[in-house]
């Protein structure tokens, strides 16, 4: 080949566009990289709907049982923790349920539930996940003087009323999560999917 | 390139020589590297780090050999080395304890460097890579807690990772992509094995090689914080400085030896130290439903724990917990002393460091404990000091009267 002058405008072009397809090269093989960290097929398969038979869930007791791996919480109510949800709303950070995504809307009403006796909810704390206890006890507690029965957690001291509302100086930043859900009968509840009748 | 440079060996070493600089290397490294001869105490801790690290590795790897990373197995197989594989339980508890036993000696190195200004101009870098290691090591040291599937693996995972949901917008897809499930599950304890025997070792073992290369281009600070590159004999040798080959590396074994000593008597009558090496609640396998009454992480991290829990808000105390190790990163142009060692600073940065020791280590215990009303007011008050103490840095450091610093290394013998 016969000895040219470099040509810089043609060096920094071809310098460039090599630049720009590698660069791209790079991006779209990282997608494969990344997108192999997302749940597998498996994974969401298994999140499937779960049926929930609470015939035998006796009143003021709760049922616990797994959805998408997650504790979720069945408990019939008494009317007295019922009757305890309309005081001390203004100690709630969200009292009206008027976060979006914390509950489909036909949950978002005073009980926070289809049926005012039955609530459904997902166990898992909204600070960092873990699954607070049960206390249906309406008595002063060690973390509440004036506690009216609702679920504590023992990780960072998150406190939610019976209807999974939370309350102001927790940790928990939202009320507990709602999952989608209806009753196919009076004792039988499936979670993961809505009602008929009401696409959320 | 054999011939062009002419090696000072003969033989095989010769041989090797002319094609790999290893002479060269080991002189600029070890036989030749001028260190100060006035190293103390605190001066064991950075090749104590490295023989931990040794330890982690090997033991790891005779671990992989029998643990099996699924959510059905793991807890089972822990066990089983535990209890079937011919010193298993030695291989296991040198790797569990040896975890406790890094971070110890990473605590006390990091210390060591802030007493001495060891960060200082020209070793803002050396600093910053060592942070770097601390980083990727917590992650490590987290993400190996994870593998027993016990308790406090699953539970902790489960708090750890949520703090990635903190993030407006992305936060929830983002800890499912990290999960690869709804839940911490065998996705994710396969994926955290994976980062924890391959990704994080090579990250930190490159980092360490970059700590030390950055060490050795500038030269090693002291006790005395003096500059010992300033004064040379005619040989172009510091004349406060020895050869690490044979010095430092007779008084490094020594230190190993004392360490070693140490480590053994946990190993042998304490491995889990009360509760504070291994949880109690991890001799349980992990159960997704049931949320074990006082979630904690190991004593490493506790300091951290203990803002992320005092702080009200999910946003604000993970950006806190946060904000708490990577404000570490700008020591080096935080501190405004022209002075780098505490034995020539005056009383202001003696107070502060001493205040600093003291919530470090408050924050440590209050992060173990179950979080009471009084503990969880002394954590936000704590919290608030350990900020203080780099915040007002440039203040106390600049204003602070220092004492003359010695033209050479003082010797105390």
């Amino acid at each position: 080949m016969a000895q040219q002058p470099a040509d810089p405008g043609r060096r920094r072009f071809l310098t460039v566009t090599t630049a720009v397809v590698g660069g791209v090269g790079v991006v779209a093989a990282a997608v494969p990289f990344l997108s192999a960290w997302k749940p597998s097929a498996r994974a969401v398969a298994a999140g499937a709907p779960v049926i929930i038979d609470i015939s035998r869930l006796k009143v003021g007791s709760q049922q616990i049982v797994q959805w998408r791996k997650r504790p979720v919480w069945v408990v019939r109510r008494t009317p007295d923790l019922l009757g305890a949800l309309a005081g001390e709303t203004d100690r709630l950070k969200d009292p009206g349920s008027d976060m979006i995504d914390q509950q489909p809307n036909y949950a978002k009403n005073e009980y926070r539930s289809l049926r005012p006796d039955v609530l459904v909810l997902v166990g898992s704390c909204t600070h960092l996940g873990c699954s607070p206890k049960y206390h249906p006890e309406m008595q002063p507690a060690a973390w509440d003087e004036q506690w009216k029965g609702g679920f504590f957690c023992p990780c960072h001291n998150s406190k939610f009323d019976m209807a999974g509302r939370v309350y102001q100086g927790s940790p928990a930043p939202t009320n507990l999560v709602v999952p989608p859900y209806h009753f196919v009968d009076d004792n039988t509840i499936v979670v993961g999917v809505d009602p008929v009748q009401e696409v959320a | 390139m054999a011939g062009e440079r002419t090696s000072t060996a003969t033989g095989l070493l010769g041989w090797v020589d002319q094609r790999l600089p290893v002479v060269d290397f080991w002189n600029k490294h070890v036989g030749e590297y001028y260190a100060p001869k006035n190293f103390n105490v605190w001066y064991y801790f950075g090749s104590l780090a490295m023989l931990m690290l040794v330890n982690q590795i090997v033991t790891g790897i005779w671990l992989t050999m029998h643990y099996k990373p699924s959510e059905t197995e793991a807890f089972a197989s822990v066990e089983y080395i535990m209890r079937d594989v011919p010193w298993g339980w030695l291989i296991r508890y040198m790797h569990s304890t040896g975890a406790s036993f890094f971070f110890i000696v990473v605590y006390l190195h990091m210390f060591r460097g802030l007493i001495y200004g060891s960060y200082q101009k020209p070793r803002e870098l050396i600093w910053v890579l060592g942070m770097l290691i601390f980083l990727t090591l917590m992650a490590e040291a987290f993400l190996g807690y994870v593998l027993p599937w016990g308790q406090m693996s699953f539970w902790g995972a489960q708090v750890i990772v949520s703090l990635f949901g903190a993030i407006p917008m992305i936060g929830p897809g983002l800890v499912e992509w990290i999960q690869g499930d709804f839940l911490p599950s065998d996705a994710t304890l396969n994926r955290f094995f994976a980062l924890h025997v391959i990704a994080m070792p090579l990250a930190i073992l490159l980092l360490v090689v970059l700590h030390l290369a950055a060490l050795h281009e500038v030269g090693s600070n002291n006790p005395d914080g003096v500059e010992i590159k300033k004064k040379k004999d005619a040989a172009g040798k510091p004349l406060d400085g020895i050869p690490f080959h044979p010095y430092y590396t007779v008084k490094d074994l020594f230190g190993a030896g004392v360490l070693l000593v140490l480590f053994a008597a946990v190993i042998f009558f304490e491995p889990t130290f009360g509760g504070l090496f291994l949880e109690h609640d991890n001799f349980i396998e992990a159960n997704p439903l049931v949320t074990p009454e006082h979630i904690k992480p190991v004593w490493y991290f506790t300091p951290y724990y203990a803002m992320l829990r005092a702080i009200p808000d999910k946003l604000f105390g993970v950006v806190v917990m946060g904000a708490a190790v990577m404000i570490m990163f700008l020591l080096p142009w935080l501190d405004r002393s022209p002075v780098r060692s505490i034995r020539y600073r005056g009383p202001l940065t003696k107070a502060a460091v001493a205040i600093f020791v003291v919530s470090f280590v408050g924050l440590a215990w209050l992060g173990s404990q179950p979080g009471s009303i009084l503990q969880t007011l002394m954590a936000q008050i704590l919290t608030a000091v350990y900020f203080l103490f780099f915040l007002a840095m440039p203040f106390f450091t600049a204003i602070d009267k220092v004492q003359p610093v010695p033209e050479r290394v003082t010797m105390h013998d």
